[in-house]
């Protein structure tokens, strides 16, 4: 349904400040749902027409028992595309949907202008209507649990990409890895010697049969790929011996994967953005002295805390909101940095009035991990309150760990590092010269959860249909676990031990 | 509006119950599904179905919060999303979707209902032939042999050159007849010992199986009456609420809640429209003093002839002999519907319903 007249007054309303602003966006089509609705749009990640899958079901199953109950209700929802397509619930008050649109056009904003959206394809809606088309051809052909069934091998691995793919050619134009792994000559070793005892010490046939022996071996192990891979479904997807359809979905489903991969690597970032100017918006221009309490309300339910959890929200808008005073006192640099007076930078202030065009330079360049890492500082840490907490075995229990600036950002960084996910790659896809595959763990100092691991392995092997092996590292010791289209094996292993 | 996320939502049920079924011991030992019955819905709480990923386990890790509080202190780590199998999710099925995840599972027959009490519904079935109809339904074979059958009679049926064209006369249509299904009526007669002797973990395995066999049955016939006796040394009949909750002390004469029964059936349920299932659960402790062999008189004479089976379900106590179902094994080694089960703990549950039910009858 579309925006009724009062909405529509309110948005152009609304548009009109958010654009005096600065703000730079997309076209923006709103539309109002109701709840069952926007469930079932919600439970599709935002799109209306995806491909057919049960997890789309489970999904609306618990936000439609969410909302029933009333315990969550979704108040907004917006897609990065051209035009960017964004959501109301019908049910919501006008103050509600007033913030719901301040809040979207920031978002597109962001969706727009941030560098690591700018790879992302604006016209996913249509791609995902032309996947979901594909998936229920693939149905009707080769029947509905045949690829059912695959689909959830493919998923089991979507977090497995290369979240800098899309900025960096690791690879030639023609598809091939550049050629430097593969052409290192064989050294064969000599024996240390004076040289007119080298004739003897290391004679020339002897050399040429270890070369021999050297470059058969560097031939029987021959490297594939030659360097590890990230882009674990790009591999397969290449070199799987799968069907045509197969490579189609697995292409699907990685496309799909690096379309929504920007999104969380900003949560913090664009969720900081819209509240940022959602609140602008809203307080300075669009707000009646009659709604003012409610949005008041409102606003602050999405900037609540609780001790055990970070909320995006509120470090984000936080954030900048420090970087905005701090740039419009010139609180940066190297004379600030090395001044040692403290009430002398407590009271700093260059009246540089940098602050505005700073925040729109940050949103521009920055993602979640180099925004944290350039921009908390220990003062920041203190001022919000921030701690890091760990897991205690013993106590079996979450404990605070420690208040200070530098593990506080350590912690979030750590987290953040590569966005929340492991770091595995494709290190040989001949292992054992019996075309088996290896993946390589490379453990940051968490483990594994291992069930999960191990239904991944029976997944992934269901792709290559040779048995698939995991190095990686349990409680300090090296493992290799592995999954041979019958049953699961798990051995100590030298290699990876963290 | 139909929605476009209904036909993945079913598929998710699918797989739902296909998880209930594997799991459906557990959920019957436990009982704890009866606490969550709705008028006709069950809230089954299952962990939620997760796609494996490679993902970071729970130990060595840590997050970083916000708020007061100091090094060493306590915190509750919400959504973690790496806090393994910890999220559960509540789904909705309704009793007949129950009732067909426990025959399923537990490979248990339809009844084959006797008598006939009402019609229950009229519906169609493609089984008949007429002249008129849909070209869509014309029968070919039974067209052309009307036309064979014309041909021969009327003499223009050439043996060197068999031609048969039909004609508007010879076709014949497959037609349908309203077919009426009788609606067959089933009345359960709970009967459960309340002496001294059952305890409270007896009673909640009377209730955990009652539920399912309620479930079952509800299933089986469109419309089940449902009654309860409660006994001990004499036998009268109480609401459900009742049934599950009463205590008494004192000893135990099986024989006054047969003789209940009976009189029952006597005055309410003729057999020839009645399917009949009493259901009686005891600890196998009955007085002396001649009332076993009341009871099995009773049972031979008015009890046995008249009911589809009589269930007998023996609960094992600390106190009590279980010397009932000893006697009833001598005594009816031939009666084919009086049905006997012993059940040790609430893990025999399942089995025992699956003695029960599995007969068919």
């Amino acid at each position: 349904m579309n925006l009724t007249g009062e909405l529509e007054r309110v948005r152009e309303e609304i548009e009109a400040a958010a654009r005096n602003y600065g703000l730079d966006f997309f076209e923006t089509r709103f539309e109002v749902l109701d709840y069952e609705q926007i469930n079932e749009v919600a439970s599709y990640g935002g799109f209306p027409s995806r491909y057919p899958h049960w997890r789309f079901g489970m999904e609306f199953e618990s936000l439609r028992k969410g909302y029933t109950y009333g315990l969550q209700k979704i108040y907004e929802m917006v897609i990065n595309n051209d035009p960017c397509y964004a959501y109301l619930l019908e049910c919501n008050h006008l103050v509600d949907q007033k913030l719901v649109m301040a809040h979207v056009y920031a978002h597109c904003d962001f969706f727009k202008n941030n560098n690591w959206f700018s790879k992302t394809n604006r016209k996913m809606i249509d791609e995902m209507a032309n996947h979901s088309a594909r998936v229920r051809r693939y149905m009707e052909k080769h029947g509905e649990e045949r690829v059912e069934a695959f689909i959830d091998a493919c998923l089991s691995i979507e977090n497995l990409i290369d979240h800098h793919a899309p900025f960096i050619r690791r690879r030639d134009a023609d598809g091939r890895r550049s050629a430097a792994a593969e052409g290192d000559r064989v050294e064969v070793s000599k024996i240390r010697s004076k040289n007119y005892m080298d004739r003897y010490m290391n004679p020339a046939a002897a050399l040429e049969e270890e070369r021999k022996r050297l470059e058969e071996k560097r031939l029987e192990r021959g490297r594939f790929p030659a360097e590890p891979e990230r882009d674990v479904l790009l591999f397969l997807i290449e070199n799987a011996p799968i069907e045509e359809w197969e490579r189609d979905v697995l292409g699907m489903i990685r496309e799909e994967a690096y379309y929504f991969a920007p999104q969380a690597q900003t949560k913090i970032m664009n969720e900081g953005w819209a509240t940022y100017w959602h609140s602008k918006i809203m307080t300075e221009k669009i707000v009646t002295g009659a709604e003012v309490i409610d949005y008041a309300d409102h606003h602050s339910g999405t900037l609540a805390v609780q001790p055990g959890q970070l909320n995006p929200y509120k470090l984000g808008v936080e954030l900048y909101r420090d970087i905005e005073a701090r740039w419009n006192r010139g609180k940066f640099g190297r004379d600030y940095d090395e001044c040692e007076d403290l009430r002398e930078k407590a009271t700093w202030d260059l009246k540089l009035g940098l602050g505005r065009d700073k925040i729109f330079e940050v949103r521009r360049i920055y993602n979640d991990v180099n925004f944290i890492d350039t921009f908390l500082t220990a003062e920041f840490c203190e001022r919000q309150k921030l701690f890091s907490y760990r897991w205690n075995e013993k106590k079996g229990r979450y404990e605070i760990e420690d208040r200070t600036g530098k593990k506080v950002k350590a912690q979030i960084l750590s987290l953040l590092t590569n966005f929340g996910n492991p770091f595995i790659v494709v290190a040989d896809a001949n292992y054992r010269n019996r075309g088996e595959l290896l993946l390589r763990h490379r453990h940051e100092g968490v483990d594994l959860r291992i069930d999960h691991a191990r239904d991944t392995l029976k997944n992934i092997a269901s792709l290559w249909r040779r048995p698939v092996f995991l190095e990686t590292a349990v409680e300090g010791k090296g493992k290799l676990f592995s999954f041979d289209g019958k049953e699961h094996q798990e051995t100590d292993s030298e290699e990876s031990a963290a | 509006m139909v929605l476009r996320i209904e036909r993945d939502h079913n598929r998710f049920k699918k797989i739902v119950h296909g998880q209930i079924k594997k799991e459906l011991r557990k959920y019957v030992s436990k009982g704890e599904l009866i606490g969550r019955q709705g008028k006709d819905l069950v809230s089954i709480p299952i962990p939620q179905i997760e796609i494996p990923q490679f993902r970071h386990g729970r130990r060595g890790s840590g997050g970083v919060g916000q708020g007061d509080g100091e090094a060493g202190d306590a915190i509750a780590v919400g959504e973690g999303g790496d806090a393994p199998g910890e999220h559960i999710l509540e789904v909705d099925v309704t009793l007949e979707e129950l009732a067909n995840i426990l025959g399923d599972a537990l490979a248990l027959p339809r009844i084959q209902p006797k008598g006939k009490r009402n019609i229950a519904d009229a519906h169609d079935r493609y089984n008949s032939i007429r002249r008129v109809g849909p070209e869509s339904l014309r029968r070919f074979k039974r067209t052309y042999r009307e036309a064979l059958k014309r041909q021969i009679i009327s003499g223009t049926y050439d043996q060197v050159n068999p031609r048969i064209v039909p004609i508007r006369e010879d076709r014949r249509y497959l037609s349908w007849k309203r077919v009426e299904r009788p609606e067959s009526a089933a009345v359960l007669i709970y009967m459960m010992d309340v002496s001294g002797s059952m305890g409270d973990e007896q009673k909640e395995i009377v209730r955990i199986e009652s539920f399912w066999i309620d479930t079952w049955l509800s299933h089986q016939y469109r419309r089940l009456e449902k009654r309860y006796i409660v006994h001990d040394a004499i036998a009268r009949e109480v609401d459900r609420e009742t049934f599950f909750h009463t205590r008494e002390s004192g000893g135990t004469k099986i024989s006054s809640a047969y003789a209940l029964a009976s009189k029952m059936i006597d005055e309410e349920y003729p057999p020839s429209e009645w399917n009949i299932y009493p259901f009686h659960f005891t600890d196998g402790d009955n007085w002396g003093g001649g009332d076993t062999e009341a009871c099995i008189d009773l049972l031979r004479a008015s009890l046995l002839p008249r009911v589809n089976v009589f269930a007998y379900g023996q609960v094992k106590s600390m106190y009590g002999s279980g010397q009932f179902i000893r006697d009833l094994r001598d005594n009816f080694q031939s009666a084919d519907n009086l049905l006997l089960s012993e059940i040790r703990s609430k893990d025999g549950i399942v089995d025992s319903i699956r003695e029960f039910l599995g007969t068919g009858k």
